[in-house]
């Protein structure tokens, strides 16, 4: 018996058991292997489950379960971490859903993977608001931060943060409308905090060693009225600066 | 814009930013706080493939623990991240660190 074919086997219900498998008696394993089978499908789907509650939540237990079948079947595991599952849900979900009716379920998939990678990302201390106030203004232009390995950005047509906070009955039904969101860390659980239009870009900047002068014009960019205030301020919220880098010096001087 | 309005704009924001985060720092911390869930109910936002959360087998677990408000912990009458209150009964406290009592047995 190859690898392999036990591997299709695993993964196809309308497959017989592998030929050459047998039980300790020699006889053939096929009802063992249909458990075994079996097993690994319904734990995959627990996991999916536990991992997208929200967008279980939204189309609903039965036709969620359906998604799940095809999506492990398409997708099995690739890394023996079964916390990490699910990564390319939000991609398979772009070929399957109903466009129409469903057409907001990939960015949501999307911000509940992001969340679940900011649970597992690595501790980092954020850095007292005091060391940004004691920054002199002019140089706050200049001024680069390092921000916690948690941090994560999810950019949607849809209000996905809302629609989240909506399907776990956390918040009210949302209007529509585009939706940027910084997921972070601040001690143990994750946070999904909504930013301005230009938001994203601006904390893409800012991720890239952007400076703050540099990042505000990126959030300018994408919208001609972008406030960093608001920015800054879910950055703090979030726990996501662990460091500052004040301006270098490099610049001649006059 | 100009170079003088950026700076000004990027100071501004700074400004802003530190007042806004300064007022939400009015709301609670919480802090993870041993003994004091009941059996199944003890917190972790994991996800899958992880162990922790719901796994506690018996009332006031010593070592599971439940997010409460800081400072609330060490007492009879731990406050819940939600604002409810949970009363342990007979003589037992909340703990920062996981506790002897009250462990399953095996």
């Amino acid at each position: 018996m190859r690898q392999e074919s036990f591997r299709a086997a695993l993964l196809d219900p309308a497959r017989p058991a592998p030929a050459g498998l047998h039980d300790g008696a020699g006889r053939p394993a096929g009802r063992r292997f249909d458990i075994y089978r079996n097993n690994v499908a319904a734990s995959l789907v627990a996991a999916l489950e536990t991992g997208f509650p929200a967008l279980r939540a939204l189309i609903g237990g039965e036709r969620f379960r359906g998604l799940a079948l095809s999506f492990l079947r398409a997708h099995p595991p690739r890394d023996p971490r079964l916390a990490l599952y699910g990564a390319e849900l939000p991609g398979f979900l772009e070929g399957v859903a109903p466009r129409a009716r469903f057409g907001w379920a990939p960015d949501l998939a999307r911000l509940e993977m992001a969340l679940r990678e900011a649970y597992h990302a690595a501790d980092a201390d954020p850095v007292a608001p005091e060391a940004l106030a004691a920054i002199a203004p002019e140089a706050l232009e200049g001024t680069r931060l390092k921000l916690a390995p948690a941090v994560r950005r999810v950019v949607s047509r849809w209000p996905v943060a809302a629609l989240r906070a909506h399907a776990l009955e956390e918040g009210p039904r949302p209007e529509g409308g585009a939706q940027e969101v910084l997921v972070s860390r601040p001690g143990f659980d994750p946070l999904a905090q909504a930013l301005p239009p230009g938001g994203a870009a601006a904390v893409a900047a800012l991720a890239d060693g952007a400076t703050l002068g540099e990042a505000h014009a990126a959030g300018a960019r994408a919208r001609v009225d972008f406030d960093l205030g608001p920015v800054l301020a879910a950055l703090l919220t979030g726990g996501a600066i662990t460091g500052l880098m004040p301006q270098d010096c490099k610049e001649t001087l006059p | 814009m100009s170079t003088t309005l950026k700076t000004a704009a990027v100071a501004g924001a700074v400004a802003a930013a530190l007042a806004s985060h300064a007022t939400s720092l009015q709301a609670q911390e919480n802090v993870k706080c041993y003994g004091v869930s009941l059996a199944g109910e003890n917190d972790c936002a994991a996800g899958p493939g992880t162990t922790c959360a719901g796994t506690s087998t018996m009332d006031w677990q010593g070592n599971a623990w439940t997010l409460v408000q800081e400072g609330t912990c060490e007492s009879a009458t731990p406050v819940m991240a939600d604002g409810s209150e949970i009363e342990l009964p007979g003589d037992r406290m909340g703990s920062l660190e996981p506790l002897e009592r009250d462990l399953p047995q095996g």
